[in-house]
């Protein structure tokens, strides 16, 4: 009775000789990469919610036109080389090496215009002044935390360009498996994920609400 | 029987070659050696600078040996505890139980030939290695080794030169060393979590796993939280040092005389991150001697560890209240009473988990046959320093009490006790229990009994008068006192001491060269399994062959602890021995 117990406990998938998840070992230290750089990302988040609290003359200069639509627009292209990634990792599923590469490259031009983009936006704001150590509106600390947090995360997008360039290349030349396009895929995702609250966090909670910024701003009834 | 394809996937072959045998091995035991052959190097580096503190705590105003004619300096002081507070708890305490023990029985006690990602196993190695280089180098360096302690505290860790010839270039590498660190332990910890939860033999079911596994995957767990976290506060204190940025520095600091400009950061703000890895950092030391002394402990008193599921709870417990509690470090910081309140009943629910476990060692021990061989001597000393290192614990989680106690030597004699020297001894019993396994040799046992008294009394004398001077006012991280009226009357407890660590400090020569003469010369491990314990390393050679099961797949029938099962022939049953006929007693 008891043995018949023990057998069928066997059958459990947590009764070792097998992955409990179904999944192979690579996907799952890239979830495990993925907790760990999450908490990286908390870390620096909170560094940024505790200095922005900390100092009251925390400056607010992102004009809804042009700074939040051209965010907008770059978060707009990092979402849509979230989509070609899907699309990737779906055509490799389905075993078509070509269109799954064919893909991940349009991802990786999404990850580059991101990238452009983002720079062209860095050399705007140190045109207008703004440094890790000091800006013309108010506390330094704001230059610190944009540059350290949009820096870090634009990191791991040129990382991520560089990967997806290595899965894609061995992929279409018959490389690898299709898991190894979807754990790339994981990574993307990640760091699309990790902009969606850098985005609300350092662009939108930092929106001029003055009159003079324009009639959008007018709509928002400051 | 269908063989897991998986498990076959991370076979390769033996490598061939000195190199890659011996230096760039993706051999987990061989890596495991690494690391602990590195831990080896770290924890005299370490003991040495102590004994050079010491000196100078004992007599002021001679001149200490390697520091000039003169009498050692106040920041040459402060370098000693910050390096050998940063090399202690890094190189030694989370490199030796973890990645070392880890790294070599974790894929043999859960019957895997190796972990699941090998390459960057060594990876990892090299990394903590390069990590120790580059520590080791602030010494070297114009100005010398960083002044800030291993908290590493801001602003002295943020403004550089100006607050002190170590805080240039020592400093920072001091912090690009622990971001190598984190690095380092983020690649080890992915690779244990993933180990232990795709590689498992079948019938391995985590509820059979041996306490050892449960300790290194929780320690996993804590380190892949912790060490991210780390890092993003290295990543920022090291802007606010080359950058010019101001996380860490607020406005208006001046230092001797020069006014510093940085302004609108907080030290509070490092405090928090730094803790937030810190507390579980305290936990990734000790949860590993945890798990190996509760191993120890069952096999040398023949009974099944005692409770064995909350064990596992009590460490998962453990774990995550570790999360919780890193303000109890800030007490002194200044911080909301309401919030001092929250984190100090927290940490004092750690007491709960921890009164479990230490219950169920002496439930354990409680009617056992036991064995006093070196290995159980220094398990028995881990629950004596455990219990009396935690019940200071007790005291400090307190705010009114820590207010005054948290910067004088009552922290310091606490810390050491539970921190320090209670993983150290998980250590060396482990050290002792595994050595044949891992060399073939036993470690001599006459020698190993005389180290293991020498350094039992000698901790309890050093730290114990330690307790009472920080009742007693002497505040920590002070060079000397003697201008001081109420502190110079603190002489004769400082030189008892000081000879204590000494004598301990020597003592631990005998094992050293225990050590390396038993690798050459001790008596030859011959049987499999000399100690006649369960679980699956002491079913394959002795030293293990690099597969580690030979090709074989172990099928894992038992628990970990069935020891002295009644109407058995012999007093232990091997977790892959044959099925028990029916009725079973459970596991």
């Amino acid at each position: 009775m008891s043995e018949q117990v023990r057998e069928v406990a066997l059958e459990s998938p947590w009764a070792g000789g097998r992955s409990p998840f179904a999944i192979g070992s690579k996907k799952l230290g890239m979830w495990l990469f993925i907790i760990s750089d999450a908490l990286t990302f908390s870390a620096l988040l909170m560094a940024y919610t505790y200095s922005r609290v900390a100092n009251p003359d925390w400056p607010k200069p992102f004009p809804i036109y042009p700074a939040v639509v051209f965010s907008t627009l770059m978060t707009v292209v990092l979402l849509f080389s979230s989509f070609t990634m899907v699309m990737a990792v779906a055509q490799a599923h389905k075993g078509n090496r070509s269109a799954a590469a064919r893909w991940i490259v349009f991802t990786m031009l999404g990850g580059l215009g991101f990238i452009g983009l983002h720079m062209y936006e860095w050399l705007h704001l140190i045109e207008e002044g703004v440094r890790p150590f000091s800006n013309p509106w108010g506390a330094p600390l704001f230059g610190a935390t944009f540059f350290g947090l949009t820096g870090l995360h634009m990191t791991h997008v040129a990382v991520g360009v560089i990967y997806l360039g290595i899965i894609a290349f061995g992929f279409g030349r018959g490389k690898w498996s299709a898991e190894d396009v979807e754990v790339s895929g994981l990574y993307w995702h990640f760091v699309d994920l990790v902009w969606m609250f850098i985005f609300p966090m350092v662009y939108l909670m930092s929106v001029q609400y003055e009159p003079a910024a324009g009639a959008v701003g007018m709509l928002l009834g400051r | 029987m269908s063989t897991p394809s998986h498990v076959a996937a991370h076979v390769h072959a033996p490598p061939q070659g000195f190199l890659r045998k011996y230096i760039f091995s993706t051999d987990h035991k061989v890596i495991g050696i690494q690391y602990y052959l590195l831990a080896l190097v770290a924890v005299f580096v370490g003991l040495v600078l102590s004994l050079l503190m010491r000196w100078k705590l004992a007599w002021p105003n001679d001149p200490v040996p390697w520091f000039g004619d003169g009498p050692m300096l106040p920041e040459q002081y402060l370098a000693l505890v910050t390096m050998h507070g940063t090399i202690m708890v890094f190189f030694v305490l989370t490199t030796a139980p973890q990645s070392g023990f880890g790294n070599y029985f974790l894929p043999i006690q859960i019957g895997a030939a190796d972990m699941a990602f090998p390459v960057i196993n060594m990876l990892s190695f090299w990394t903590t290695f390069v990590s120790f280089l580059v520590m080791v180098a602030a010494f070297f360096v114009a100005g010398g080794a960083p002044i800030s302690g291993w908290t590493g505290y801001a602003p002295l860790s943020a403004v550089g030169e100006i607050a002190g010839p170590g805080q240039g270039l020592g400093q920072t590498l001091w912090i690009v060393s622990i971001a190598i660190f984190c690095a380092a332990s983020l690649m080890g910890a992915l690779n244990f979590i993933a180990t232990t939860i795709d590689l498992r033999a079948r019938g391995l079911s985590l509820m059979r796993m041996p306490l050892t596994v449960w300790a290194w995957f929780i320690t996993a767990i804590l380190a892949l939280l912790a060490f991210g976290v780390l890092l993003a506060a290295g990543l920022l204190l090291l802007l606010d040092r080359i950058a010019g940025t101001s996380f860490f520095v607020p406005g208006g600091l001046v230092f001797t005389d020069k006014p510093v400009p940085h302004q609108g950061g907080s030290p509070l703000l490092w405090q928090h991150l730094f803790w937030f890895f810190g507390h579980p950092e305290v936990y990734i030391a000790i949860l590993p001697s945890m798990g190996m002394a509760s191993h120890l402990l069952s096999t040398f008193s023949r009974k099944p560890i005692f409770g064995y599921r909350a064990m596992v709870y009590a460490m998962g417990a453990i774990g995550f209240l570790g999360f919780c509690v890193w303000g109890h470090h800030m007490f002194a910081s200044g911080m909301s009473p309401y919030s001092a309140m929250a984190f100090s009943v927290l940490t004092m629910s750690i007491g709960v988990p921890s009164a479990i476990k230490t219950f169920n060692w002496i439930g354990t021990l409680w009617g056992g046959q036991i064995r006093f061989t070196t290995a159980m001597l220094f398990a028995i000393g881990f629950v004596s320093l455990f219990v009396t290192g935690g019940l200071s614990g007790l005291f400090l989680a307190q705010p009114p009490v820590d207010q005054p106690l948290h910067d004088t030597y009552f922290v310091v004699a606490h810390f050491h006790l539970i921190m320090g020297v209670a993983a150290i001894f998980g250590i060396f019993g482990a050290t002792y229990y595994w050595f044949p396994k891992m060399f073939g040799r036993f470690l001599n046992e006459g020698l190993g009994k005389l180290h293991f008294w020498i350094t039992f009394a000698g901790v309890y004398l050093i730290f114990v008068p330690m307790h009472l001077m920080g009742f007693f006012g002497q505040p920590r991280r002070y060079a000397e006192g003697t201008a001081v009226q109420f502190l110079s009357a603190m002489e004769g407890p400082q030189q008892f001491v000081t000879i204590a660590a000494l004598v301990t400090g020597l003592a631990q020569l005998i094992f050293l060269f225990n050590f390396l003469w038993s690798l050459k010369w001790g008596r030859k491990a011959e049987a499999i399994n000399p100690w006649r314990s369960t679980s699956l390393e002491w079913t394959i050679p002795s030293p293990p062959p690099h597969d580690n099961f030979g090709g074989r797949q172990p099928v894992v029938h038992h628990g970990p602890y069935e020891y002295s099962v009644p109407g058995e022939p012999e007093d232990f049953i091997p977790q892959d021995a044959p099925p028990r006929p029916a009725p079973a007693t459970g596991d």
